[in-house]
């Protein structure tokens, strides 16, 4: 039997690293192309100032690339090396998205880093520029092909099982390139990543205004910061139900956890704003709904039903019955390949096996199962409603918030009121961590609400993870802990003596402060600078 | 899949010879860094000869690395049986491995951001273990490679292994390991001497040609131990090398002499040693004769030349059983579905060439010597 402790630690491990790793991507993304909108308006302005803010953003953006490389190498092994199942029985699928991300994306983005910083003074002001976007090009499609590989385990299309190699196999890339799911996905989270290398850009801004430091620079980088982060704060929402949308057809029981909704709501279904969990399993003792939204994000009409948790269990028992089909066909076939009989029954039925093999935590002869087994098996199939019920509503809370924020921003932005107000400054430096607990909150919706399924309705979790040793995982995971938070501790300690020094140390002081003092922000939208942003 | 232009058989030797390619690209590239690293508390001992080892490589490591990247990509992608078994299998080593890598991207960066004497100390000898630790690990690997590792599989292709981390200290791994990391050095040296100037590239000389001879006797060393020491595995049935993979469906015997019998068998393959032996004495002679370039390419044919030597010896074999020959994984049988294969074959004829060209771009801005004086000049140096 599979040894769960060793599971579940090493869930654990993958969970606390991929979340350490994932406090540096975003930001990375956010800022790699923020960087490249303020050169570009360096090259076309040959206003020095923009080339000293690209510049003080950059080394911001490099102590932090330097944590998302470090922390980078061990998501990649990690599968190999805890989920061993998981790498045989689905890395002929799974395996192509991830090297090309390295082939296509990573060797481009790693490959200009070092000239973004050592290139200065060897290239052309537009040379320089052109690798400061390949920086961010080469980022930005990193995400999409890990997004394509992560949208495969929620949404896993263009495959099938083998009973030969005993593993899901390839039958039409381009569909698990074009997966809809990978798609939204991507979208959703690199404008999560621009809303948080927004907001950290314009915190830092606020906290220079408010300290009377770095006047000119600081506004123009809030005027960028705001026009870009209100764009990306809609994309996030509007494109997020995107990802509500195309979830319902694959992962409908993901939904129905999130909202807690344990009986098939009818349509159009009310989206629960609000709840109190009750003593009684599965019902909440209060809720507040809002008529017919829900049935709206999900199914994109008024008269489909969304079902319930309680239904989707019923469901998932029937799966099961007909993956223990599946199951024995399977058997069949691995003791004579010829039997074509069996091979005609898999056939039919194979896309079940997955939910069979939720059977493996009860047993190891799963075709014995019991009633009762098979009923407990169904219920596994329900992920933990509470945490995705509260995750999604404070994410989702985060996401109008930024879009109200930096609306409000823009708008005085572009009224030349950025420096007017401190209290809104102290607030704008107070929001700095808001989009991390949303971007993490939002890997926890999407990674936690798949439980049990490490591959939807194909790999069961608990089944994907190497046959380690207990003392193996606890080595592993108290050295990356450790590790990991004493780097993210100096990290922050950098980043923080890098802000006080400012971009005014001598290595940015090609031109004094306020040499572009015919900037002035214009009482109308339509400021230097925003010219600049949009063209 | 008869619309695939290449049959499965030809695209299974195409991707073991392209996960050659990856992991010779990762030593020889990547080698720049790590040998740098392993060198650097020899070479240089100020703060400012440290400065200057650290910018020789600072602008272009962060691409080399992704040579390591892609190679972990590439074994998943086209071998996901030995992606599974090997990275699974020896478990705490790659722990020790990453934990070093760790600290590479943070010690180049992080260092130069302090001026603190201690601060700076740390960071150099988190790029030493960065440097030392994964180059001498990766040769253990291999030597366990071809000792075989512990391990097996049932019917549905699940890993069993048996070993733990001490068994993988066998004296002919840690043999292994010093060659893999000699050649690591001489990589590192011929970078530090061909960049630098005065007592940095005088040190890297000598260093440089001690790591050379060393790993000269030890590979010699290494070829007598496998030729006459050793045990080798061979296939005793028949293989469909166009059939689907079946780990299961093959026996393998272990013979004395086992790892020589396809030089007898595909003499050309004798090659490889030749390649590893010439590459080292001319990394060498380069060295003592002050050039850069020729001293560069000789010691990265040293590295091409030895570990293809382990690769066409090992051949059809990528990671032998020991426990249970029966289960190990061999080209034919570990290998991505024919499809799969294809597409990353395709995948990586349009990006790897787009990769070199751009490389050799980077590489050619950022040539030339470095000094204390050129450091000064550029605000973003390490």
């Amino acid at each position: 039997m599979i040894d769960m402790t060793v599971v579940e630690l090493s869930r654990w491990q993958f969970a606390a690293t991929a979340m350490y790793h994932f406090i540096f991507v975003p930001l990375t993304l956010g800022l790699s192309f923020m960087m490249a909108i303020m050169e570009s308006t360096y090259v076309m302005t040959g206003r020095d100032i923009w080339r000293k803010a690209t510049l003080f953003w950059g080394t911001l953006f490099g102590v932090n690339f330097a944590m998302g490389v470090a922390t980078g190498v061990v998501m990649e092994f990690q599968f190999g090396m805890n989920w061993s199942y998981y790498s045989h029985y689905v890395g002929d699928v799974f395996g192509a998205p991830l090297a090309i991300e390295g082939l296509m994306a990573f060797f481009l983005e790693a490959t200009f880093i070092g000239l973004f910083f050592f290139g200065w003074d060897r290239l052309s002001k537009v040379g320089h520029l052109a690798v400061t976007w390949l920086v961010a090009l080469g980022a930005n499609l990193s995400a999409l092909w890990i997004l394509v590989a992560n949208g495969w385990m929620q949404n896993p299309v263009g495959s099938k099982f083998n009973p030969d190699t005993m593993r899901m196999e390839v039958t039409d890339f381009v569909a698990v390139i074009f997966n809809p799911v990978a798609q939204a996905k991507f979208v959703h989270t690199v404008s999560a990543g621009y809303v948080l290398g927004a907001v950290f850009i314009f915190s830092i801004s606020a906290l220079f205004l408010l300290q009377g430091r770095h006047i000119e620079l600081a506004k123009r980088s809030m005027v960028v910061a705001a026009s870009f982060g209100l764009a990306s704060a809609l994309s996030v929402v509007v494109l997020g139900d995107e990802s509500g949308y195309v979830a319902t057809e694959h992962q409908q029981m993901k939904i129905a956890a999130m909202e807690a909704m344990y009986h098939t709501e009818p349509a159009p279904a009310a989206l629960t704003l609000f709840a109190i969990p009750s003593d009684v399993p599965g019902e909440p003792a209060f809720q507040v709904q809002l008529p017919w939204v829900l049935g709206l994000i999900t199914t994109r009409s008024l008269d489909r039903d969304l079902p319930g948790i309680t239904e989707l269990t019923e469901h998932a028992a029937t799966r099961i019955q007909s993956g223990l089909v599946a199951y024995k066909a399977l058997q069949e076939i691995r003791a004579d390949a010829s039997n074509t009989a069996a091979r005609a029954v898999f056939d039919e039925s194979w896309a079940d096996l997955g939910y069979a093999l939720l059977l493996k935590k009860y047993r190891e002869d799963v075709e014995n199962a019991t009633g009762e087994e098979i009923a407990m098996a169904a219920l596994d199939t329900v992920p933990d409603v509470w945490p995705l019920f509260w995750s999604f509503r404070l994410m989702v809370g985060i996401g109008f918030f930024f879009i109200a924020y930096f609306g409000v921003w823009f708008y005085r932005a572009s009224r030349g009121w950025l420096d007017t107000n401190r209290p809104m400054l102290w607030i704008a430096v107070a929001t700095l961590p808001l989009p991390w607990v949303a971007i993490e909150l939002g890997w926890i919706i999407a990674e936690y609400g798949r439980q049990p399924w490490v591959v939807e309705g194909v790999l069961p979790t608990f089944y994907a993870a190497s046959g380690l040793q207990f003392w193996d995982l606890v080595i592993s995971l108290t050295f990356f802990v450790a590790l990991y938070t004493a780097l993210l501790v100096i990290m922050v300690m950098l980043m923080v003596k890098i802000i006080k020094a400012g971009p005014k140390d001598h290595l940015f002081a090609a031109t004094d402060e306020h040499e572009d003092a015919d900037f002035v922000v214009a009482p109308q939208p339509a400021t230097p600078a925003m010219k600049d942003v949009r063209s | 899949m008869s619309s695939i232009p290449l049959d499965y058989e030809t695209l299974r030797l195409i991707w073991w010879a392209l996960l050659g390619i990856l992991l010779i690209g990762f030593a020889v590239m990547g080698g720049r860094d790590l040998g740098v690293g392993a060198l650097l508390p020899f070479v240089a001992r100020t703060d400012a000869e440290r400065r200057v080892l650290i910018n020789v490589v600072g602008p272009t490591w962060e691409g080399n690395q992704v040579w390591l990247v892609l190679g972990g990509g590439a074994i998943f992608a086209a071998f996901p049986p030995l992606y599974a078994v090997s990275f699974s299998g020896f478990y705490l080593a790659m722990i020790v491995i990453l934990l070093a890598l760790i600290l590479r991207p943070v010690g180049f960066k992080f260092r130069g951001k302090v001026t603190d004497p201690r601060w700076r100390s740390t960071w150099d000898w988190a790029l030493f273990i960065g440097g030392f630790v994964p180059s001498l690990i990766f040769g253990v690997a291999v030597g366990n490679v071809l000792l075989g590792a512990p391990f097996y599989l049932d019917d549905t292709l699940r890993t069993f292994y048996s070993g733990n981390f001490f068994q993988l200290l066998m004296p002919f791994a840690l043999l292994s390991g010093l060659v893999s990391l000699g050649m690591i050095v001489l990589q590192g040296a011929a970078v530090i001497a061909g960049r630098t100037s005065g007592i940095l590239a005088d040190r890297a000389r000598t260093y440089g040609t001690w790591a050379g001879l060393a790993t000269t006797v030890l590979f010699a060393l290494g070829g007598l131990w496998v030729a006459f020491g050793m045990d080798g595995y061979v296939i005793t049935s028949v293989v469909d090398t166009n059939g689907a993979i079946n780990p299961l469906g093959k026996t393998v015997e272990l013979v004395p002499g086992g790892w020589v019998s396809n030089y007898a068998l595909y003499p050309w393959m004798i090659i490889a040693p030749v390649l590893g032996f010439l590459g080292l004495v001319g990394g060498v002679l380069g060295l003592q004769a002050r050039l850069h370039l020729p001293t560069l390419l000789a010691s990265s044919l040293a590295i091409f030349g030895i570990i293809a030597t382990a690769g066409l010896s090992l051949f059809p074999f990528l990671l032998p059983s020991s426990v249970v020959p029966d289960s190990s994984l061999t080209l034919w049988d570990a290998s991505s579905s024919h499809l799969t294969l294809f597409i990353m074959l395709l995948a990586t004829l349009i990006f790897l060439p787009l990769v070199v060209v751009y490389t050799a771009w980077v590489f050619r801005v950022m040539r030339g010597t470095v000094t204390t004086q050129s450091l000064e000049k550029n605000p973003n140096a390490y």
